[in-house]
């Protein structure tokens, strides 16, 4: 029985990364207007298909993937260019009504461009699975690991060490003020989808080894990253981790102990504990409304 | 007043040649419904692909006598209520003549009352038995069972002599109707569950249900679902190091299966349609013909065939035969005639249909095949 809990840690955890490396892209977006992008799971979805499909046009595995999230980058920014930016001065909820239209039309043209079918992605570095005491994990659980710390510590200095990264927190304490400080606010909010859609992309083309990737791929691995996300406190990058690694694990536990059945539904009570309890997240900063 | 009588007559007549022209020129209309957006898209997609590329024949060779055909079909998108929504359309806006569809077993069963009110013949693409049983008048179906499908996996069991079996499905309706029936069957098998255990189709990981089954004295495992659950599934059992013969579902006799789970889908088992490996068959196989025929069509056009097409193929060949028996499209005539089918070469296998079976398959329709160097080998 230790043994098998073990696993189901294990397992866990590298669910939770996963969740946790989604979760992460919203945050940008969200630091930078107080919006949840819910187009986020696409892009997830489009940086994994992307660089499948450039694996197999022939590209080296390194090569498709910095493609691959370029590219997704890109659709980011034209996303912000074409949909967001000429409903400037629209209310935050119109916008992620924009961003929730964002994501069917994302998922429509994918569906067109690579078929309906679950495709999949080499491992890294093979399918060997390491043994850890009684438990394995595969290689690519790893690299997913390793990635949500990279990206995590490397958002985090962004957003606090940079000017850059403060210019976008910024924009969303106070666009006029912000922008009456000499910050160009149209700029910022295209970099923060740019970049949302980047780190989306390395999520995707991370966890594609694992999950393998269809055009519908985003909306659950979206679905669960924003969970990710508020559980541990929106806009803060080492909440995403944290919420991502918890509803992992918790999902992991539920399902090896209770049933699978409800582990979808342990998962979701949670986050709605959460959130009833500590409705900015368990590591959000605690808001003060100014009257 | 002669001559005004003799105008009438005539008129008339014109009146009547007119619409028999008219009738003439009608095309037959077979209507369908297919999911060819949402979770089983993947079937619904080659399946209308292979519908599209049916009509398109017979009409390139003058119709169906001497009619053409016209498909009207309608997307679901797996949606039940939208399944029943769209047939009440075909029988009373397009008044088609013959309905083959329902992609899935939910929109299948969903439909069948509002058929049988309506009087017109449905040919369902679908897996589950509880559409032929009890039988429908109206209601047949060219897709294999799953309890063929269980009976196949426990008859290959029983030869390796192993008894003590853990089950593991997904929450679909596919997933759940084949673990009833493989509950079902195992004692007349001789076998004993020893785990039964889930999954949600959408997880990315299985390793949870998979270590409870690492810890039974189960001497095999059957998986049974469709899409890229199963492929985790068989990942994951590798993953573990759980060395047991593994046992998938019909549901993934499909290339995309072994490019999802690539070397540990070596030795997995599988019950198939004969489509799969087809060019294996000995040259005697009388469906082998049939086979590489709508095979190479198909390829040809659309890339890699699917048994899921296959089952559109038989499904629309053998409503065009039933209307050519019946020489027109008299709703009674047609059902008879479907019901009367017998001998027909499909992809599926060769339907023996009859006012108690409105499927006609038998478990020869089935091959066990196995994974092998990522292709298929028969092992019976």
């Amino acid at each position: 029985m230790p043994e098998q809990i073990f696993q189901f840690l294990v397992t866990g955890i590298t669910v939770g990364a996963i969740y946790a490396l989604v979760g992460l892209g919203f945050a940008l977006i969200y630091n930078a207007s107080d919006v949840v992008n819910f187009a986020q799971g696409e892009f997830v979805m489009l940086g994994a298909m992307t660089a499948i499909a450039l694996l197999g046009a022939g590209l080296p595995l390194v090569l498709a993937a910095i493609a691959a999230t370029l590219l997704t980058a890109l659709v980011g920014l034209l996303l912000e260019r074409c949909a967001i930016e000429p409903a400037r001065g629209a209310s935050v909820v119109t916008t992620i009504i924009i961003t929730i239209g964002a994501a069917i039309f994302l998922r429509g043209v994918a569906s067109l461009l690579w078929g309906k079918n679950s495709l999949p992605f080499p491992a890294f570095s093979g399918n060997e699975p390491i043994h850890l005491g009684g438990a394995t994990l595969l290689p690519q659980s790893l690299w997913v690991l390793g990635g949500a710390v990279l990206l995590v510590s490397l958002t985090r200095a962004f957003l606090n060490r940079t000017l850059l990264g403060k210019a976008l927190l910024a924009c969303s304490f106070n666009p006029v003020a912000a922008q009456l400080v000499g910050i160009n606010v149209k700029v910022m909010l295209r970099l923060a989808y740019g970049l949302s859609a980047g780190l989306g992309a390395i999520a995707g083309i991370l966890a594609a080894p694992i999950t393998f990737s269809s055009y519908e791929a985003g909306i659950m691995l979206g679905l669960k990253g924003f969970s990710a996300a508020i559980v541990g406190g929106i806009g803060n990058p080492m909440g995403a981790v944290a919420g991502g690694l918890l509803l992992g694990v918790l999902e992991a536990l539920g399902a090896g102990l209770i049933s699978s059945g409800y582990k979808d539904a342990i998962a979701f009570v949670f986050v709605l504990m959460v959130l009833f309890f500590e409705p900015t997240g368990l590591f959000g900063h605690k808001v003060a409304e100014r009257v | 007043m002669l001559k005004s009588g003799l105008l009438r007559i005539f008129l008339t007549t014109i009146f009547f040649a007119g619409v028999n022209l008219a009738n003439a020129a009608e095309p037959i209309k077979i209507g369908t419904f297919l999911s060819i957006t949402g979770p089983a898209s993947f079937l619904g997609d080659p399946e209308l692909k292979t519908l599209q590329m049916v009509v398109e024949d017979f009409n390139a060779k003058g119709g169906l006598n001497g009619r053409k055909i016209e498909l009207v079909h309608y997307d679901t998108g797996g949606n039940a209520r939208e399944a029943l929504n769209f047939v009440k359309r075909l029988i009373r806006k397009d008044q088609v003549d013959v309905i083959v569809g329902g992609t899935t077993s939910g929109d299948t069963l969903a439909v069948m009352p509002e058929v049988e009110k309506a009087g017109i013949s449905l040919i369902s693409l679908a897996g589950a038995v509880e559409i032929i049983e009890p039988v429908r008048k109206w209601v047949f179906k060219v897709a294999h069972t799953d309890r063929m499908a269980a009976a196949k996996i426990f008859e290959d069991l029983k030869k390796r002599h192993l008894t003590k079996v853990a089950l593991i499905t997904g929450d679909g309706g596919f997933d759940k109707s084949g673990r009833a029936q493989i509950l079902e069957l195992a004692p007349e098998y001789g076998i004993t569950l020893v785990a039964d255990e889930s999954y949600s189709n959408k997880d990315t990981d299985m390793t949870a249900p998979l270590t409870k089954i690492r810890a039974t004295d189960a001497q095999a495992i059957i998986n049974f679902g469709f899409g890229q659950a199963p492929a985790i599934v068989t990942k994951n059992i590798k993953q573990l190091g759980i060395d047991l013969p593994v046992y998938q579902s019909h549901g993934v006799a499909s290339k995309t299966f072994i490019d999802l789970a690539g070397e540990a889908a070596e030795g997995v088992r599988l019950p198939a349609a004969a489509l799969v490996v087809a060019e294996q068959l000995p040259d005697t196989d009388p469906q082998k013909p049939v086979l590489l025929a709508y095979k190479k069509e198909y390829e040809a056009k659309h890339g890699a065939v699917s048994t899921f097409g296959g089952h559109a193929y038989d499904g629309v060949m053998i409503a065009a035969e039933a209307i050519k028996r019946a020489g027109g499209t008299d709703k009674t005539q047609v059902r008879d005639e479907i019901e009367k089918t017998s001998g027909f070469i499909g992809t599926a296998g060769i339907f023996h249909m009859t006012p108690e079976d409105h499927m006609g398959l038998n478990l020869d329709a089935f091959k066990m095949v196995e994974i092998r160097d990522g292709g298929w080998k028969i092992v019976e």
